[in-house]
């Protein structure tokens, strides 16, 4: 039996990391399930998260960074108080998704996979969300935004950011 | 284990008692009211929709007479939320809260709400046919007794209790069944190659990593019919000797992953999944693994490596998954719709299977139908109906009266259908032959608004900032492909370019280590292949026919390529 390695703090979200390693035996297969379990309670992954899960599992950290760099889900930054979702599908993208995102990158003068210095939007694009019928969409955190045009993109999200 | 259960019929036993109970249960019942509770009619909030009709029952005194559940997709996910009522096979769509006293009121009553009918006599629906998507969301698919009422597990139990495992691959391979990832391999020779493989233990995975844009084939299914997919892999598993099986869904699907997770619980408290399924010696089970977001983890050794807990980069095949795939060991991968098809061709029979579709496309194909088109939707077609048939008959036809320029299957890796060839047979063979692919069933109608290079250059962008990095062709290869596209939809490409871009496609399409880089060109070749004019338009006229494009002639200064190159 391996000890359990001391929690990086008091934080009790580290007892549901450890949780998902436990569950898996501290296999270093349960990496990308680790990794998912630390985005779920901390939203991104940190370099103490990564050095956390590295010795738990006792796999070398350049493999964790290496693993959290290439997935596209696994944020090495925190992310916005909210995110706009812009599709990039292709039933969104014939019916004009690149004019929405060009509008959006103006209008809050960021890139996509940006965040707005303030901290309160990101701006992220998708590859497909699956609702082609309503194209071209964007999504307000949960709210789904159909048939969107540029100038409604862009009015709806000014809307929503200062409320 | 050596444990044995008191008495092994019992878990047989136990099933058909279930199924009794649910179906006498639901039978006390004049009327079932089946919600969508599928990902579109969830985001059109079904959820609401059926408290709301459930609060209107209550209220009314219908309460013994009549059922509201959540149910599955009917397919017409532009008309949601949608509501089925049984036995009289009425059809609601676009409902609204509240819509559900006028609903309630009208039951019984020969008419249909006129407003919200949507009847299913039209074309959309008679000229589908359906085997994966059977249950045609009238089974509730958070409820296993529901599913075993409906003739759920009856295949497994026919599997496992009159069948051998080579008589379940004989019978698969008689069925002709072909795998519906894209690649159209026959599923009873990886079943069987897998099932001869040396190496213990073996194991079992249900790719649902549906990543291509414009693709919800799967996630419906593992949505509205998690239990049926089980029941298909649990089959494969007895088939080939498995006994750990994993389902690989994509984290873009957290409503399939709760179901999926959901289905295996229930399924392992009625033991048909763990050991000693259904009082036989056959042990097996299935755990969820959920992807983090790589397009490539669709590539089977990709997909490997993510369960692994790697980074997703395909390795060369030989050798083969089959023999050497999850830790080493033989591995059957197939998709989802492939493992959905496995209960119809066990219950049915090999040779029902067979007498539906072409001579070498067997079965039916389920198709999500988008773009440019009025009915959009999930569709189930049997394999040789026409593009045409589909288009106009199913789909309804173009909106807004404009004409038809293509039709997109296959996603990135696939290619553009001109109007010239509407008429082809949606099978494998025909596809592959006009430079398409079936793909795994994404099906994107274009109109005359439409520039194919812009297209073009939509899916390069896709492919470039997917490739995984590891093979030199893919990761340069398509960087080098979409500048040149790039520059045709800015004007400043020259007709060298479209040399060049030929020569990088065929480079890229013969040297890359997997599907990925190589079907990367498809999208290119195609369009170069029947609407070579737009691109001249571009170069030498410097204009773009359809108006998408902005052109300048002047050249510009730098390609905004490096962000997206990892």
């Amino acid at each position: 039996m391996k000890a359990t390695l001391a929690l990086p703090s008091d934080d009790k979200r580290w007892r549901m990391v450890n949780a998902t390693m436990r569950r898996h035996g501290y296999s270093s297969s349960a990496l990308i399930e680790a990794l998912h379990t630390v985005q779920q309670a901390f939203g991104y992954l940190d370099e103490t998260a990564l050095q956390y899960v590295a010795k738990s599992l006792r796999v070398p950290l350049s493999r964790v960074y290496g693993v959290a760099t290439f997935y596209n889900h696994f944020m090495m930054k925190p992310g916005g108080t909210h995110t706009c979702v812009v599709c990039l599908g292709t039933a969104c993208y014939i019916k004009g998704s690149p004019q929405i995102l060009e509008t959006l990158e103006k209008r809050l003068a960021i890139r996509k996979g940006q965040t707005t210095p303030d901290g309160k939007l990101s701006l992220m694009v998708a590859h497909c969300v699956g609702m082609c019928w309503l194209a071209p969409v964007v999504m307000l955190d949960d709210d789904v935004q159909a048939e969107a045009t540029p100038a409604q993109a862009a009015t709806k999200i000014q809307e929503w950011v200062s409320k | 284990m050596t444990t044995k259960l008191p008495q092994s019929q019992l878990p047989e036993e136990e099933i058909l008692r279930v199924a009794e109970q649910e179906q006498e249960e639901k039978s006390q019942y004049q009327r079932h009211i089946y919600v969508c509770m599928g990902a579109a009619c969830l985001a059109a909030g079904s959820a609401t929709v059926k408290d709301s009709l459930s609060e209107v029952v209550d209220q009314n005194g219908f309460a013994g007479r009549c059922a509201v559940h959540g149910g599955g997709c009917r397919g017409l996910c532009a008309e949601g939320p949608t509501v089925t009522i049984e036995p009289d096979d009425v059809l609601y769509g676009k409902i609204t809260p509240q819509d559900a006293p006028d609903i309630i009121k009208n039951l019984g009553k020969k008419r249909p709400l006129e407003r919200l009918h949507r009847p299913t006599d039209r074309p959309f629906f008679l000229r589908q046919q359906r085997i994966v998507l059977e249950l045609a969301g009238k089974v509730n698919s958070e409820r296993i007794e529901d599913y075993i009422a409906s003739g759920g597990y009856k295949s497994l139990l026919k599997a496992v209790h009159e069948m051998s495992p080579v008589e379940v691959i004989n019978e698969i391979t008689r069925s002709g069944l072909r795998g519906r990832g894209g690649a159209g391999y026959s599923t009873g020779l990886k079943w069987r190659t897998v099932a001869k493989a040396d190496g213990h233990p073996k194991y079992v995975i249900c790719n649902g990593d549906e990543g291509d844009p414009g693709a919800f084939m799967d996630r419906s299914v593992m949505d509205d019919y998690p239990f049926r997919l089980l029941e298909g892999i649990t089959i494969a598993a007895y088939a080939v000797g498995a006994e750990q099986g994993y389902v690989y869904i994509r984290a873009e699907y957290p409503l399939s992953v709760r179901r999926v997770q959901n289905a295996i619980r229930q399924a392992q408290r009625l033991n048909l999944l763990g050991n000693q399924i259904a009082g036989t010696a056959f042990n097996f089970d299935v755990q969820v693994r959920v992807g983090a977001g790589a397009f490539v983890c669709g590539e089977e050794t990709a997909l490997i490596a993510s369960i692994e807990g790697k980074r997703g980069q395909p390795r060369p095949r030989p050798p083969y998954p089959a023999t050497a795939g999850l830790w080493g060991k033989p591995t059957l991968i197939n998709n989802v719709e492939t493992f959905a098809n496995i209960p119809a061709i066990i219950r049915n029979g090999a040779d029902w299977f067979a007498s539906i579709g072409t001579e070498k496309s067997k079965g039916t194909k389920v198709f999500a139908l988008t773009g440019n088109i009025n009915h959009s939707g999930l569709i189930e077609v049997p394999m040789g109906i026409t593009l045409r048939e589909i288009i106009y008959d199913i789909g309804g036809g173009i909106p807004n009266g404009k004409r038809f320029k293509a039709a997109q299957t296959g996603g990135p890796s696939g290619g553009c259908i001109p109007e010239e060839h509407l008429d082809i047979s949606m099978d494998y063979e025909s596809l592959a032959g006009i430079g398409s692919i079936m793909g795994s069933g994404g099906l994107i109608v274009m109109d005359e608004d439409s520039c194919m290079v812009n297209v073009a250059k939509y899916f390069m962008e896709f492919c470039m900032t997917e490739s995984c990095g590891k093979c030199i062709p893919c990761r340069v290869g398509t960087a080098q492909i979409y500048r040149i596209l790039d520059n045709t939809t800015r004007g400043t490409a020259t007709l060298s370019d479209l040399e060049q871009l030929e020569m990088l496609c065929d480079m890229v399409r013969h040297t890359s280590l997997c599907g990925l880089g190589q079907a990367a060109p498809n999208p290119v070749l195609s369009t170069l292949r029947f609407f070579r004019d737009e691109y001249l338009m571009h170069i030498v006229e410097k204009r773009c026919p359809a108006g998408v494009c902005h052109l300048h002639p002047e050249p510009a200064l730098y390609n905004d390529t490096k962000e997206s190159v990892r």
